[in-house]
C-alpha cells in the first residue's frame, strides 16, 4: 500500500501497486473496450461542442429547419423546433455525464463516511446502520420523483432553473443511493480495525481522526472505487429515468433522459430521436458496468497477478 | 423460527412508523395546499369550516396521527366490509383523493388487477427464464453459452427498461406492426379472440421487464451454482457412482437455490418500483402509472399512500426473504 510515485520510469525494479492494477485492467477485454468507449463518448460531448456550435438563426429560418432527415449539415438531423440534434445530443451528455460523476461523489462521501464511522466507532455502529437499514426499506424511485415534485420549482426560482434543477437532482440522487457503499465499506473496514498496523498506530498514540484517515482509508480504497464506477451508471439510469418520466431537467436544458423523453412523442414518425439517447445512455452505462467489473478484478489481489 | 419471526415482525412496526413519517414530513413541506382548488367565489369562512373538517388547522402532530389512524384502521376495515358486505367502519372519514375526490383505496383496488397481470407475468416468465440460464452458464462454465449469458445479462440491466420498451415498440408495433404499442385496459377476455388480443398486448411490456429481471437473477444463479459446484460434497456424490443429472439436478441446485429463492422475494417489491418507468412507456394504467399522474396533478393523499404501500411491500418481502433463508438452510438459527 504505498503511495502513488509521480515518475512511472523510476518505477520499474520495484512495481507499484498501481502499476500492476492497470496492467491486470489491461487484460479484461470488457473493460478495455468499455473504457475506449466511454472516453469516446466523454470526449464528443466536452470537445464536440467546440466544433458545432448552434448557428445564430432568425425564427422564420429556424422554423424552415424543422424535422429535418439526417444530412450532411445535420447529421443527426434536426427536432420539431428546429434544433440541431447532434448539439443537442452533446449538450444532454454533458449534463447527464456530468449529473453522474456528482451524484456519485456525493453518494460515495456519505457512504463511506457512515461506513468508517459505523466500523471504526462501535458506539455509532448501531444507530447508523439502522439507519442505513431505514434507508434501504424507502421505495426510493417513488421517493426521488415526490422529492423533484415537490422541489422543483422552489429551487429554480431561488437558483434559476437549470443549476437549481441540477442541484436538485444530484443531491436528490446521492442521498438516495449511498446505502450499499456504506455497508460495504463497513464491512472492510471492521476487518481492518483488527489488523496489527492499526493496534501499531492506536498504540502509540495516534488519535482516531489520523488513523483514519492515514492508515484505513487508504486500504478500503479499492472497494470505494469500484463502487464509484458502478455508482456512476446507477446515478445516469436514475437521471434518465426522472427525465424520462417528465420530472427531470427542463426541455431547453436537455439531457439524454430528457431528449428521449421528448422523442417519444413523435417515434412512430421519427424513430432515430429515441434511438439516439436511448443508445447514449444504453453505451455509457454498459462500458461504466464493464470498467466496474475490470476494475474489481484488478483491485483484488488476489486475483491480481495470477 | 416461531420467536424470529415474530420478533421481526415486532422490529417492522418501528420501520413502518418511521417511514410513514418520512414520507408525511416530506410532503408536509410541498407547497400544496387542500383548499387550492376550491373556487374563488367560496367565502373565507366556509373555506376555514371546509378546512377544520379536513383536520387541515390541527396541529402537524395531530394530522398524522389522524393519517395514521386512516391508513392503518379506518381503510382496512372499509376494505374488510367490502369483503363481506358489513359495513364496518361507518362513515368514518377516509383518505379522498384530491384529483378524483373518491376514496385512495378505491382508485388503487381498481388499478392492482392491470399491475398484477402484467408485472406479475413479467416476473414469473423472468425467473423461469434466468433459473436454466444460471444452472446450465454455471455447469459450463467460460464456455460459449456461458459468455453469451454473461453478455446478455450485462446489456439486461445496464440498458434501461424505457429504452428497451421504447426500442421494442419502434421495431415491432410501428415497423413490423405485430403487436400495439399502447395496452388496453378496457379489454375484457371473454373467448379466444379477446384472449389472444390480450397475449398480444402483453408480449412487449412483459417481455421489457422479464429481460431485465432475468438478467440479474440468473446472474444470481449462476455464481451460487459456482459456489456449491466446487463443494466437496459433489466430489462425493460424483464418487459414489450418482448420474451427473442427480448430482447437479438434485444435489447442487437444491442448495444453490437457497440464496436464490431470498433475491426472488426480495426481488419483488423492486419491480414495482422498475413497473412505474414500464407502465409508462407502454401506458398500462397501473399503480405506476397512478403514482405518476398523482404527482403530476400534486394529489398528494395519492402519492402519500402510494409511496407509502410501496414501502410496506418492500419491508413485507424484506422479512419473507429472511424467514425463507432460515426455513430452507437449516445451517442458519436466528434464536
Amino acid at each position: 500500500m504505498t503511495e502513488t510515485s509521480a515518475s512511472p520510469a523510476a518505477l520499474k525494479p520495484p512495481r507499484s501497486q498501481w502499476r500492476d492494477v492497470w496492467d491486470q485492467f489491461r487484460t479484461h477485454k470488457g473493460a478495455m473496450l468499455g473504457l475506449i468507449v466511454l472516453v469516446s463518448l466523454v470526449l464528443f460531448v466536452t470537445i464536440g461542442p467546440f466544433f458545432r456550435d448552434a448557428p445564430e438563426l432568425t425564427i422564420a429560418q429556424q422554423i424552415k429547419l424543422r424535422n429535418k432527415p439526417p444530412s450532411f449539415e445535420f447529421p443527426f438531423g434536426t427536432d420539431q423546433l428546429g434544433r440541431d440534434m447532434l448539439v443537442r445530443m452533446m449538450e444532454g451528455g454533458k449534463v447527464s455525464i456530468s449529473v453522474g460523476l456528482v451524484a456519485m461523489l456525493i453518494s460515495i462521501t456519505l457512504g463511506s463516511t457512515v461506513g468508517v464511522l459505523a466500523g471504526y466507532f462501535k458506539r455509532l455502529d448501531g444507530p447508523l446502520m439502522r439507519m442505513t437499514d431505514l434507508f434501504l426499506a424507502l421505495p426510493l424511485l417513488p421517493l426521488l420523483l415526490v422529492m423533484v415534485m415537490l422541489f422543483r420549482e422552489k429551487l429554480s426560482g431561488a437558483l434559476g432553473p437549470e443549476a437549481g434543477t441540477f442541484l436538485l437532482i444530484v443531491s436528490a440522487i446521492g442521498v438516495t443511493s449511498w446505502m450499499q457503499a456504506a455497508r460495504i465499506v463497513r464491512g472492510e473496514v471492521l476487518a481492518l480495525k483488527e489488523r496489527e498496523f492499526v493496534l501499531a498506530a492506536r498504540s502509540i498514540g495516534t488519535p482516531p481522526r489520523r488513523v483514519i484517515l492515514r492508515h484505513v482509508l487508504p486500504n478500503v480504497m479499492s472497494p470505494i472505487m469500484v463502487a464509484a464506477t458502478l455508482g456512476i451508471a446507477s446515478a445516469i439510469i436514475t437521471e434518465s429515468a426522472l427525465s424520462f418520466l417528465g420530472l427531470g431537467f427542463p426541455p431547453d436544458f436537455p439531457t439524454w433522459g430528457r431528449l428521449l423523453y421528448d422523442g417519444v412523442e413523435q417515434m412512430q414518425l421519427f424513430p432515430a430521436r429515441v434511438i439516439w439517447p436511448g443508445l447514449a445512455i444504453s453505451l455509457t452505462v454498459l462500458s461504466v458496468n464493464y470498467i466496474g467489473d475490470g476494475l474489481r478484478d484488478a483491485l483484488d489481489p488476489r486475483i491480481r497477478g495470477r | 423460527m416461531l420467536t424470529f419471526t415474530i420478533r421481526r415482525l415486532l422490529l417492522a412496526i418501528p420501520t413502518l412508523l418511521f417511514i410513514s413519517l418520512v414520507i408525511f414530513l416530506l410532503l408536509e413541506l410541498a407547497p400544496g395546499d387542500p383548499m387550492s382548488q376550491v373556487p374563488l367565489t367560496v367565502p373565507p369562512e366556509v373555506k376555514q369550516k371546509m378546512r377544520e373538517a379536513l383536520g387541515a388547522d390541527q396541529p402537524m402532530f395531530f394530522r398524522y396521527m389522524l393519517w395514521l389512524k386512516q391508513f392503518f384502521i379506518i381503510e382496512p376495515l372499509h376494505i374488510l366490509g367490502a369483503i363481506t358486505g358489513i359495513d364496518l367502519a361507518g362513515d368514518a372519514q377516509r383518505i379522498i383523493s384530491w384529483q378524483s375526490r373518491s376514496p385512495v383505496a378505491d382508485i388503487i383496488a381498481q388499478r392492482i388487477p392491470q399491475t398484477l397481470t402484467v408485472i406479475g407475468a413479467a416476473y414469473v416468465i423472468g425467473v423461469l427464464i434466468a433459473l436454466p440460464i444460471g444452472i446450465y452458464s454455471a455447469y459450463r462454465q467460460y464456455s460459449w453459452f456461458d459468455q453469451l449469458g454473461t453478455f446478455i445479462s450485462m446489456i439486461g440491466f445496464s440498458v434501461p427498461t424505457f429504452f428497451t420498451g421504447v426500442l421494442l415498440i419502434v421495431i415491432f408495433s410501428v415497423n413490423l406492426g405485430w403487436f400495439p404499442s399502447i395496452y388496453d385496459t378496457t379489454l375484457k377476455v371473454t373467448d379466444w379472440a379477446s384472449f389472444l388480443k390480450q397475449v398480444k398486448q402483453m408480449v412487449l411490456p412483459v417481455s421489457v421487464l422479464a429481460l431485465y429481471n432475468a438478467a440479474q437473477i440468473s446472474r444470481y444463479m449462476r455464481s451460487s451454482m459456482l459456489d456449491n459446484l466446487g463443494q466437496d460434497y459433489v466430489r462425493t456424490a460424483r464418487s459414489v457412482g450418482m448420474t451427473e443429472r442427480v448430482v447437479v439436478l438434485r444435489d447442487v441446485l437444491r442448495n444453490s437455490m437457497i440464496p436464490v429463492v431470498t433475491v426472488i422475494a426480495l426481488g419483488i417489491p423492486t419491480i414495482f418500483g422498475g413497473a412505474i418507468i414500464t407502465e409508462q412507456v407502454f401506458k398500462v394504467n397501473g399503480l405506476g402509472q397512478l403514482l405518476i399522474s398523482a404527482i403530476h396533478a400534486n394529489d398528494l393523499p395519492m402519492v402519500q399512500t402510494l409511496t407509502f404501500i410501496f414501502a410496506i411491500l418492500i419491508v413485507l418481502f424484506n422479512l419473507i426473504a429472511d424467514v425463507l433463508y432460515g426455513i430452507l438452510d437449516p445451517r442458519i438459527r436466528y434464536d
